[in-house]
């Protein structure tokens, strides 16, 4: 059952529409993520379902009601902001009881949802401290307690995660799901950082210049992107740009500085001559020494990057073209840099993109 | 502070207290000194503290203090020129406040714009436009002029050389004092947090009482004491607004001094107004202290 229902919204500053015509559903519990690069239109979209901004043109219902004119503060929705916005001059349980006390909540009532707030995010030892004296994750659990006393229908979290180290933003990260699943809240997350948005997200929209590319699960987004653009802004891809030619062995990609074209997936049902890209993620291809059988590329070692779990390598096709390879475990380490290897892939694996 | 030796620092700190100690508290020391001093005729007109003749002898006097506590003009003109100026400070914050808030949200230039008016005034000369006051106020001035022109009166009203000419004069020539801090104080105030008192339910009033005011109390005491301590000791003003029953402390400090000569009075109405003057201080001082433990 849809919760947020978003309808033809528009929103221009000068000539430019930092969000061009956009429709969107979220389901009830759900936790959506809006991902886009910086500048794509996704917080100006959040601060329009929030009530900071205007839309010139479209409607905005929250279960059933249409919130299009109301003020922030009559909106059923509370926000998580980027930098948290705690309130310097108050501590962590006036922060929290702030929205309660403009419901004019009796005093009792609001100093227990202050109690159980400050469980949930697991800072009861913290109430009486000013925001100055916590660390940042600190911060990031009172914000989230601030915006969830309420009890809103729909949490806005504008780059939840942003603000903190690595480690940190990982086990927040499951932190946050465990939260989200404890309070049943509808959650729609706004992140430019794909990794968040696809180990947290149940559903992932893509968004670029003001538009929605592709809305899926997160695997979906992944394995099957529908264009160029969501490709290669979600994770690590090779792209391949050029004509489909049809053979008897099946569909391939005569592409530009590549003597043989290239295999792709059997189903692909376009005609000859059109101008296609394959995208193949670099966890599919697979090096080998020795020139294999079959269609593979020859490439250099250009250089390899440990990353712990695994490596990734760099190669070198020859004429500035790059290849990224992710090698699990220690299989890296029989290449050495410079040295010559083939790259193949299941042809099956490649993904064929026209827009 | 990198690259910067025990002698550096000890060197660094000691220009602003030099400076501190050489023309503040010096001056300061000398003031209460002559203050307890006895007045005489001659150059200067009081005796010196220590007598040199027949040996060491102390002859300082609270003489000057007991006649500013049995004359009850001065105690009227202390609190007539506290009563003033802190009518002014209140008009000014209640003025300035809004006019501050609309310069800090304006755009790029128009606030650019809007600041150097504000500043604007501080070219002319601060005696040219307290005496176009007089101009403007006067009963066949501009203003009683005009109404009388768009016949809304039938004669001149009384608005010069009274309690209104003066608190005008006050409100007008140190609002800028409260504009400027106040400016700083909103303008560096984080947008951001009125936005989440809005998103967690705070009408635009109730954000405004329980996020922006308090974030801006510092601002609120710096301009009230920019506003408040010059306002006490004016002389001009009243001495050129001011009527037969203005009585400042500023203009009876001015008349001990110059008309009376009597430097020992003169000094001990300053040190009593520097006492007075005081506790407004500490006190706007404990509260930026608590704003900036925030």
């Amino acid at each position: 059952m849809a919760l947020l229902k978003i309808t033809g919204v528009t929103k221009r500053f000068g000539a430019t529409a930092a969000v061009d015509n956009i429709s969107l559903t979220v389901d009830r519990g759900a936790l959506f993520a809006l991902l886009g690069p910086s500048g794509c239109g996704k917080t100006t979209l959040l601060r329009i379902i929030a009530g900071f901004e205007t839309p010139d043109s479209g409607r905005i219902l929250i279960d059933g009601l249409d919130v299009t004119a109301l003020p922030p503060y009559a909106r059923p929705v509370n926000m998580m902001f980027q930098a948290y916005a705690l309130f310097p001059h108050m501590d962590v349980a006036a922060n929290i009881a702030f929205g309660l006390r403009q419901d004019r909540m009796d005093r009792r009532r609001i100093a227990a949802r202050v109690e159980e707030m400050l469980a949930l995010v697991q800072m009861s030892d913290c109430a009486r401290r000013r925001p100055h004296e916590l660390s940042g994750g600190q911060l990031q659990r009172v914000a989230l307690a601030r915006a969830l006393a309420k009890a809103p229908k729909l949490l806005l979290l504008d780059e939840p995660l942003a603000a903190l180290d690595r480690k940190l933003r990982a086990q927040t990260r499951v932190e946050l799901t465990r939260i989200q699943e404890e309070v049943g809240i509808t959650f729609l997350i706004v992140t430019h950082d794909q990794e968040e948005a696809l180990s947290t997200a149940s559903r992932v929209a893509v968004m670029n210049r003001g538009r929605f590319v592709q809305i899926g699960a997160p695997a979906t987004i992944y394995e099957r992107p529908n264009s160029r653009f969501v490709a290669d802004f979600v994770g690590e891809v090779n792209l391949f740009d050029g004509e489909v030619t049809l053979r008897s062995d099946g569909p391939a990609l005569a592409a530009a500085g590549f003597d043989e074209p290239i295999p792709l997936p059997k189903s692909t049902e376009l005609p000859q001559g059109i101008a296609a890209s394959l995208a193949v993620r670099p966890e599919k291809l697979v090096l080998s020494g020795a020139a294999p059988a079959g269609f593979a590329i020859a490439a250099r070692v250009a250089s390899i990057g440990y990353l712990g779990g695994g490596s990734i390598v760099h190669l070198s096709a020859g004429e500035g073209r790059a290849l990224k390879a992710y090698l699990s475990g220690p299989a890296a380490s029989r290449f050495d840099r410079g040295a010559a290897v083939w790259a193949q892939w299941p042809a099956e694996e490649g993904v064929v993109l026209t827009e | 502070m990198i690259g910067l030796g025990r002698l550096g620092r000890l060197a660094l700190i000691a220009v602003p207290f030099l400076w501190l100690a050489l023309f503040f508290l010096l001056p300061l020391v000398i003031v209460v000194k002559i203050s307890l001093a006895e007045s005489t005729l001659g150059i200067p007109p009081y005796k010196p503290l220590f007598a040199s003749a027949g040996g060491f002898k102390l002859q300082a006097t609270l003489a000057n203090f007991a006649l500013i506590a049995s004359d009850d003009l001065y105690m009227r003109a202390y609190i007539g020129s506290l009563g003033n100026a802190a009518l002014a400070t209140l008009l000014c914050l209640l003025l300035g406040y809004p006019i501050a808030y609309a310069i800090a949200r304006a755009r790029g230039p128009q606030r650019q714009l809007l600041l150097f008016l504000v500043m604007l005034p501080f070219w002319t000369s601060f005696l040219i436009r307290v005496y176009s006051w007089i101009a403007i106020l006067e009963p066949n001035g501009l203003l009683n002029g005009l109404l009388m022109k768009l016949r809304l009166i039938s004669a001149p009203l009384p608005l010069l050389n009274n309690q209104f000419s003066v608190g005008l004069g006050l409100v007008y020539s140190y609002l800028p004092f409260m504009i400027l801090p106040l400016y700083g104080s909103l303008s560096a105030l984080d947008q951001n947090l009125v936005e989440a008192a809005a998103d967690l339910g705070a009408r635009p009033w109730r954000a405004f009482l329980g996020v922006t005011l308090p974030l801006t109390l510092p601002g609120i005491a710096a301009g009230s004491l920019l506003v408040l301590i010059p306002a006490v000791g004016e002389f001009v003003i009243p001495d050129l607004l001011g009527g037969p029953d203005t009585l400042m402390i500023g203009k009876v400090l001015w008349d001990e001094f110059f008309n009376n000569r009597d430097w020992p009075v003169a000094a001990a109405v300053a040190v009593v107004l520097v006492a007075a003057l005081a506790v407004p201080l500490l006190a706007a001082q404990r509260l930026l202290e608590r704003a900036r433990g925030a």
